[in-house]
C-alpha cells in the first residue's frame, strides 16, 4: 500500500509536470500567420457567398 | 442566430499549436500542422456539430493530419529540435527536484502515441473516453498508452527511486514555481 501512494505520488507529480509544459507553450505568442490566414479564408469565403 | 464556429478557430490556437508543438517536438513542423489544420477545419467546418467539443475536433482534426504526414514519410520523423535522447539527466537534483527541462527531454522521447496519449488526458485534461474518441480506439488502449508513458518518464527520471520520496508537496510547489530556485 505505501508503495501504491508512492506511485500516486510519481504518477500525479508527472501529469504535474505536463500540465505545467503544455502551459508554457499554450502561453508563447503566436505567428502572425495564423490570424493571417484566417483573414485570408474569411475574405475568400465572403467572395464566394455573393456568387 | 448561431454564432459561425469557424469565428472560434481562433481562440483554441494557443492550446492546438501547443498540442502540435508536443507532438512534433519540432516548431517550424508544428506551425506548418496548424496551419493545415486551420484550413481544413474551415473549409470542412459543415461537418462539425455545432454543441460538441470545438477543441476536441480541432484535434482530431490536427492529430489525423500528423499521422497521414507521418505514414506518407514512411517513417518516423527524425527531425527534432535539439538533441532530446542524449544527455538526460539521469536523477533528480540531490534536493530531489525536477528541472522542466529535462522532463521535456525525457517526453519527447516517448513512442507517438504515448506522447499523444498523455498530452490529451494528462496535459490537456480530455477525458479518456474524449481521447479514445479523438483517436479512434479504444479507452483501454489510451489508458495503456498514457500508462506506458507515464512509467516510463518516471523511470527515465529516476522518479521511482529514493528521489521520489524526497518529493514532497513543497518541493513540488518549488518545480512549478522556479526550475532555477535551487537551494545550496
Amino acid at each position: 500500500m505505501a508503495h501504491d501512494s508512492e506511485n500516486e505520488h510519481v504518477l500525479r507529480q508527472i501529469d504535474e509536470n505536463l500540465k505545467r509544459v503544455y502551459q508554457q507553450k499554450v502561453e508563447e505568442d503566436l505567428p502572425d500567420r495564423f490570424k493571417m490566414l484566417l483573414a485570408q479564408l474569411k475574405e475568400q469565403g465572403e467572395g464566394e457567398t455573393h456568387q | 442566430m448561431s454564432t459561425n464556429p469557424r469565428d472560434e478557430l481562433v481562440d483554441h490556437l494557443p492550446s492546438l499549436r501547443a498540442f502540435a508543438m508536443s507532438l512534433c517536438r519540432n516548431s517550424a513542423q508544428a506551425d506548418d500542422l496548424v496551419q493545415d489544420t486551420i484550413v481544413k477545419a474551415w473549409t470542412n467546418i459543415e461537418k462539425f456539430k455545432v454543441g460538441t467539443n470545438l477543441r476536441a475536433w480541432l484535434f482530431t482534426i490536427l492529430r489525423n493530419t500528423f499521422y497521414s504526414a507521418r505514414r506518407r514519410a514512411g517513417r518516423e520523423v527524425a527531425d527534432v529540435d535539439g538533441v532530446f535522447s542524449a544527455n538526460l539527466a539521469t536523477k533528480p537534483d540531490h534536493d530531489g527536484r525536477l528541472a522542466m527541462k529535462d522532463f521535456e527531454k525525457a517526453f519527447a522521447t516517448l513512442p507517438d502515441e504515448q506522447r499523444e496519449a498523455l498530452l490529451l488526458v494528462g496535459a490537456s485534461g480530455f477525458s479518456y473516453e474524449e481521447a479514445a474518441d479523438m483517436c479512434d480506439c479504444a479507452v483501454g488502449t489510451i489508458k495503456s498508452r498514457a500508462n506506458r508513458g507515464r512509467a516510463k518518464l518516471s523511470e527515465l527520471l529516476n522518479m521511482d527511486e529514493d528521489g521520489a520520496m524526497e518529493l514532497t508537496d513543497q518541493s513540488t510547489m518549488a518545480v512549478m514555481s522556479a526550475t532555477q530556485m535551487k537551494s545550496m
